[in-house]
C-alpha cells in the first residue's frame, strides 16, 4: 500500500505538528518552549481549524503537561505532547512516572542546551539527561525522517509487549526550523496506519476496574522495575516489525541504524541527528578524493543496539564518535555506548571521542573532515577532544 | 552556474523579512522539483539586529546542515549593513553580490572591496512605491531571478498568492507581485 503523498517544503516543527495532525490524538496537553513551540502552535490551529478534534489541554507548565498526558493515557486515551530543555528538566519527576505506569505517550523534542548558561541552541543535554528514566529514544536527522518516526514511535509505544513512552529526537533550530522538501503521505493511509489505541486496561473500564499509581514499597516496586526493562528488551524486535509495516507505505527503511558506505570504510564516524547529514556530505566528498571513510547514524538510542552496532563497526580501522552533549566527570554518552558495545568484540577498532555542538556552536565540515582525517592517520586516544571549540583548535 | 548546489545568503536586520525572503526563493524552486533547504542563523532575536539567512537549492538531496560558508549568491537587504557586516565574506570571484540600495554598483564594490558581479536595485523605493511601505524583502527577489535566473518568476508569483492571498487581499498581493516585477526589470549591474 504505497502512499505517494505529495511532497511541501516545511520545517521539522511543521513536519512533526502534520504527523500529529494526521494521527489525531484524543488528548494533547502541552506547554510552549523555544525551540519546540512551532510543533504546538501549528497543532494548535490545526485544532482550532477543525481538522483534528483533539482536546487540547491549555496548562500551565511542563510538569502539567506530562501529568494531563498520563492521566488521559491511563484512561486509555491516545496522549501526546511535545518540548525539551528547560521544559522537559520541568516535567522529569512525571517522565519517570510515565514510563514507570507504562504510558504510551509519544513526545516529541527540539533538543536543546539545559541552562545555565542561558541558551535556546541546539545540543542532546536534555534528552540525554532523560536517558535512564525509561522511555524509548529515536534521533532524527531530517524532517522527513521526523514526520515518519512520530509513526513508528506511537505503533511501537502502543504495542501490547511494549506500552512505553519514546521520544521523537530532532535538532533544534537547525531541524526544527529548517525547510526542506517534506513528503506528506495521504492522509487515509496515514491514519490507517495510526489506527487507534487499543489500550490493555482503561481506568474508565468500569468492567474491569484497576487502581493506578499505588505505591510500591519494599514489596514491589524492584519487580515492576524488572518488568519495565523486559519491555524495553522487547523493543528491537517490535521496532523492526513497525519498521517494515511502515517502510511499505513510504519505501523507507527504518533500520536502529543506518550505515553509509561503511562496507569497506577504514575510518567510521558515529554520530545521530542533524550532524550525520553534515557527516555524509563530508563521506561523499572524501570518498570522491579515494579516502575509505563512512558513517554510522544512530536512530534508535534507547534501547541501544550494542550488538549490531558492535557488528557494524567490526571492520573498521578507527572509529570517531561525535556527541552532541557530554556527560561531566564521564565518557560523552553516545561515545560510552559505542565503548560498551565494542567490548566483547575481540579485535576492536580504535576508538576517540569528540564532543561539538553544544548550545548550537555550528558543526562545520571542516570539523568532520578533522576527525575523518584523524581516524585515517591513526589518531586514536582516550584524551576528550573538541570540534569547534575554541581553545581546542588554536 | 554549473554547480550541483547553488548556495545563497541573505543579509537584513531583525524584522525585514530576509527570513521569508529565504523561504520564498526555496518554495519556488521546490515547486520547479529542485532540492531546497533554508533557515535562518538564529541568534538573540532583536528587531534591527543583523541577522542571515540560507538557501540552497539542487537537485541532489541537500545533506549538509553547515551554515553556508561560501555563497554563490549575497544578497543585501539593508544597505546600512554594509561597513557593518562583512557581507561578501567566503564569496568567491565569480559570486554574485546584489544589494537593496540607491547607489551604483562601483561604489558598492568601492565599500566592498568584492570584485565580482555586483547588481543594485532600489527595492525600498519600488516597496515604498507600489506597497506603502518599507518592505524591501520580496522586491529584492525580482533581482534574484533577473540576474540569476536559479527561480522563474512566475513560480515565485504563485508562491506569493499563496502566502499573501488570504492574509492581505487581492490588491495587496498584487502590488507585491508587482513589486517584484518591477525589481526584476529596475536591477542594474
Amino acid at each position: 500500500m504505497a502512499a505517494k503523498g505529495k511532497t511541501v517544503p516545511l520545517t521539522g516543527n511543521y513536519a512533526i505538528a502534520e504527523a500529529m495532525r494526521q494521527i489525531n490524538p484524543d488528548v494533547v496537553a502541552a506547554y510552549p518552549i523555544t525551540p519546540q513551540t512551532s510543533i504546538v502552535e501549528t497543532f494548535s490551529k490545526f485544532a482550532n481549524d477543525g481538522r483534528v478534534d483533539t482536546e487540547i489541554v491549555r496548562v500551565e507548565s511542563e510538569h502539567s503537561a506530562m501529568s494531563a498526558c498520563v492521566g488521559a493515557s491511563m484512561a486509555g486515551a491516545r496522549a501526546m505532547t511535545a518540548t525539551c530543555s528547560a521544559g522537559l528538566a520541568l516535567m522529569y519527576e512525571i517522565v519517570g512516572v510515565a514510563s514507570g505506569l507504562r504510558c504510551p505517550i509519544v513526545m516529541p523534542v527540539a533538543n536543546r542546551a539545559i541552562s545555565a548558561p542561558i541558551n535556546i541552541h541546539c545540543d542532546h543535554s536534555d534528552s540525554m539527561g532523560a536517558r535512564d528514566l525509561g522511555w524509548i529514544q529515536i534521533y532524527n536527522e531530517t524532517a522527513q525522517e521526523a514526520y515518519e518516526n512520530v509513526f513508528l514511535a506511537l505503533k511501537l509505544a502502543e504495542h501490547p509487549d511494549i506500552q512505553l513512552p519514546v521520544m521523537v529526537c530532532e535538532d533544534g533550530f537547525i531541524t526544527s526550523h529548517c525547510v526542506q522538501n517534506v513528503r506528506i503521505y495521504d492522509d487515509a493511509v496515514m491514519k490507517k496506519f495510526a489506527g487507534e489505541r487499543k489500550p490493555i486496561h482503561s481506568l474508565l473500564d468500569l468492567k474491569e476496574p484497576i487502581s493506578v499509581g499505588a505505591i510500591e514499597l519494599q514489596d514491589y516496586f524492584f519487580e515492576t522495575k524488572r518488568q519495565q526493562q523486559d519491555a524495553m528488551e522487547k523493543v528491537p524486535k517490535v521496532y523492526l516489525e513497525v519498521a517494515e509495516e511502515l517502510s511499505k507505505i513510504t519505501g523507507n527503511k527504518y533500520g536502529f541504524f543506518e550505515e553509509y558506505k561503511m562496507k569497506d570504510a577504514e575510518a567510521v564516524i558515529v554520530t545521530m541527528s542533524s550532524a550525520a547529514g553534515t557527516t555524509r556530505a563530508v563521506v561523499d566528498k572524501m570518498r570522491n578524493e579515494g579516502k575509505k571513510v563512512g558513517l554510522l547514524k544512530i536512530r534508535l538510542f534507547r534501547p541501544f543496539p550494542y550488538e549490531e552496532v558492535a557488528r557494524a563497526l567490526s571492520k573498521a580501522k578507527n572509529v570517531a564518535v561525535l556527541d552532541r552533549s557530554m556527560s561531566f566527570g564521564a565518557h560523552a554518552p553516545l561515545y560510552g555506548e559505542i565503548r560498551n558495545a565494542l567490548y566483547e568484540m575481540e579485535k576492536k577498532p580504535g576508538l576517540q571521542s569528540y564532543v561539538f555542538g553544544l548550545g548550537g556552536r555550528d558543526l562545520l565540515e571542516s570539523h568532520v573532515r578533522q576527525a575523518f582525517n584523524d581516524m585515517l592517520t591513526g589518531k586514536v586516544s582516550r584524551e576528550k577532544r573538541y570540534l569547534g571549540l575554541r581553545e581546542a583548535s588554536e | 552556474m554549473g554547480k550541483d548546489m547553488i548556495e545563497i545568503r541573505i543579509h537584513g536586520r531583525g524584522g525585514q523579512g530576509a527570513k521569508s525572503a529565504s523561504q520564498l526563493i526555496v518554495e519556488a524552486a521546490m515547486d520547479q522539483g529542485r532540492q531546497i533547504q533554508a533557515f535562518p542563523e538564529y541568534g538573540p532575536e532583536r528587531t534591527g539586529a543583523p541577522m542571515k539567512t540560507y538557501a540552497r537549492i539542487s537537485d541532489k538531496p541537500i545533506e549538509t546542515y553547515e551554515p553556508v560558508l561560501e555563497p554563490d549568491i549575497v544578497l543585501v537587504i539593508d544597505p546600512t549593513l554594509i561597513g557593518q557586516v562583512d557581507v561578501t565574506n567566503g564569496m568567491k570571484g565569480d559570486g554574485i553580490l546584489i544589494v537593496n540600495t540607491t547607489e551604483s554598483s562601483s561604489e558598492i564594490k568601492k565599500k566592498t572591496g568584492f570584485t565580482g558581479k555586483v547588481y543594485t536595485v532600489d527595492a525600498t523605493g519600488i516597496s515604498i512605491g507600489l506597497l506603502g511601505r518599507n518592505l524591501p524583502n520580496t522586491p529584492v527577489i525580482g533581482a534574484l531571478i533577473k540576474v540569476t535566473g536559479v527561480i522563474d518568476i512566475k513560480y515565485v508569483e504563485k508562491r506569493v498568492e499563496g502566502m499573501f492571498l488570504k492574509k492581505i487581499g487581492r490588491e495587496k498581493t498584487q502590488a507585491n507581485i508587482d513589486a517584484i516585477k518591477k525589481a526584476y526589470e529596475e536591477v542594474k549591474e
